[in-house]
């Protein structure tokens, strides 16, 4: 181990950076959060006092999160964007992971790369060039054929699209990777043992992987909900959560209800990530 | 016969939803998109084929300042990551006990599931001028007035490697944790320095995550919105929000294809060289981690 060489006052002074990291990662988080509870109509000091009227007032000017109309839309909307997405992206990336591990085909190893590119293009990019396509078809549709086709018009259809067209990747990865640790030979023995494809299939393999497709499924979830780049060009009247704080944050004088939905994402969003760890530990073995 | 063309048939609808995923949403949408920036509009509602939106953005000083400007300060924010990173990372794979790994690495992904526009909130609440830092300073009476800390170019890099440095740190984490501490230990019965150890042994060891992380911290910080916006305001010049304005305040589609296809082709050369470089492939990389 490297510390035994070195001296301790070098250990001590590595230890202070990691701890002042540590903190320079919290910080942000520490003050969106810690405002919520503060009893004035500014996220700023001074400290006026514990409350949880940003919470759960129902009059204005203290408009608690849970009363707070278009607060509450918007969470649905993400809600419903991000299950979605969800869905989708581990269907699609349960897909891919049999087809790269399992099959041989021409030009495999190029179209593995082709899976990972959609990862490393800028969000906005992914937003604008579907917001053109789909715009185009429809456009050109409704002038030759009369037809509209009003899932390709901004909306929460094409949200759903625009995320999962790089979220698929991310749980590609994700159930790919577990596919390529899974022991063939006990496929081998159930076949041998007399089980149809399908069996072996929804009694061994699925199971299997159900730990990597539910830890990349909540991923896409949180992924979906947090996205703002790509949802911001393809977002139609419905709009998430992000686009919705996004606004009254740009307006000045936001009251510390936005720091009530932040807290309430943070702890959200930090127990998920850990629910999706540990099902991952649980049962990979190491 | 039956078996072969069951095998076959299998492989068809396998590929298909990866076929549809990426023709449709990336490969059709891209060309879509190259051929709206090649549309010139020469009169109301009347289009010609040729490369004026792309001449346009030649003969516009600022619209290829905020690109480079962009483009410099993301190389800026991947370096600054790279270096507070990476000390982080080896603290957690090397140095850390096997109980305190575990825990240091999920307290650094946590704050990575948070939103982007959550953090940036914060940092506004901790340096406007109203903020926690100001008026911590004024109680401490080492400023006499409040102080804006916000919209400026330091601020808008420190809010930026904030956001992104997880997804450097996360691969050199991976990349460290498989490396044999026998491999460090040699260098020193060898006769090596630390920083000889550092530059000979552990760095060659850790270039696939390296340059994972960097590549992935770069496209992110080129083509992040929200912080820059929000913590270095309006006229944070970002060629991202210039994309914004000519799509969604200008309504110049064909403009903002093109600036768009500008974004995508600068960085991604951007990436090409530093793979060069560096001697690594994206499979290798980014794929990995």
């Amino acid at each position: 181990m490297l510390q035994r060489k070195q001296n301790w006052g070098f250990l001590l002074g590595y230890q202070a950076y990691v701890l002042a990291f540590f903190v320079f990662l919290a910080a942000p988080l520490a003050a969106a959060a810690a405002f919520a509870f503060n009893d004035s109509l500014f996220p700023a000091l001074p400290w006026r006092g514990f409350t949880l009227d940003w919470f759960f007032n129902d009059s204005e000017p203290k408009l608690g999160m849970f009363h707070d109309r278009r607060l509450l839309r918007g969470l649905y909307y993400s809600f419903v964007i991000a299950t979605g997405v969800a869905l989708l992206s581990v269907f699609v990336g349960t897909c891919n992971a049999f087809l790269f591990v399992r099959r041989e085909f021409p030009a495999k190893n190029f179209l593995y790369i082709v899976m990972v590119v959609p990862l490393v293009i800028p969000g906005v990019i992914l937003g604008i060039s579907i917001l053109v396509l789909a715009s185009s078809v429809a456009n050109g549709l409704e002038e030759s054929y009369d037809v509209d086709l009003g899932f390709l018009r901004p909306g929460i259809a094409l949200v759903v699209l625009g995320q999962f067209s790089f979220i698929a990747t991310i749980t590609s990865l994700v159930i790919t990777a577990r596919l390529r640790k899974f022991d063939a030979t006990m496929e081998e023995a159930a076949l041998n043992l007399g089980a149809s494809r399908a069996r072996v299939l929804t009694t061994i393999t699925l199971p299997y992987l159900r730990p990597a497709m539910i830890a990349a499924g909540i991923v896409a979830f949180l992924v979906s909900f947090e996205n703002f780049n790509t949802t911001l060009f393809l977002v139609g009247s419905e709009t998430p959560l992000t686009i919705t704080m996004f606004d009254r944050m740009a307006k000045a004088g936001s009251t510390p209800v936005l720091n009530a939905i932040s807290f309430f994402l943070i702890l959200g969003s930090g127990l998920l990530a850990l629910v999706s760890v540990v099902i991952q530990r649980d049962r990979s073995g190491g | 016969m039956r078996q072969s063309d069951f095998r076959r048939l299998s492989l068809i609808l396998l590929f298909a939803p990866f076929a549809l995923w990426i023709l449709l949403l990336i490969v059709l949408p891209h060309i879509g998109m190259g051929v709206l920036a090649l549309r010139e509009k020469v009169a109301p509602r009347v289009y010609e084929f040729g490369f004026g939106n792309f001449l346009e953005f030649l003969h516009e000083p600022i619209y290829w300042n905020t690109l480079i400007r962009t483009g410099s300060m993301s190389l800026l924010v991947t370096a600054l990551a790279l270096l507070i990173g990476f000390p982080i990372a080896y603290y957690i794979a090397k140095i850390a006990g096997p109980r305190s790994r575990g825990a240091l690495f999920l307290v650094c992904l946590i704050p990575l599931w948070v939103s982007d526009l959550i953090r940036a909130f914060g940092w506004i609440l901790l340096l406007r001028e109203t903020g926690v830092v100001s008026s911590v300073l004024q109680a401490a009476g080492l400023v006499d007035a409040p102080v804006e800390l916000l919209y400026n170019d330091a601020t808008v890099v420190i809010g930026l490697v904030y956001t992104v440095i997880l997804f450097m740190i996360v691969p050199l984490v991976s990349t460290l944790d498989g490396m044999d501490n026998a491999m460090v230990e040699a260098g020193y019965n060898l006769g090596g320095s630390g920083f000889t150890v550092l530059r000979r042994i552990i760095v060659p060891y850790a270039m696939p995550g390296i340059v994972a992380g960097c590549i992935i911290v770069f496209m992110l910080t080129a083509g992040s919105y929200l912080t820059p916006i929000l913590l270095g305001g309006k006229y944070s010049s970002w060629f991202t929000e210039t994309i914004y304005q000519q799509f969604i305040t200008r309504y110049n589609w064909e403009g903002g294809a093109a600036f768009g296809f500008l974004l995508l082709a600068f960085t991604s050369a951007v990436v090409w060289i530093g793979l060069k470089l560096s001697r690594q492939t994206l499979a290798g990389t980014v794929a990995k981690s």
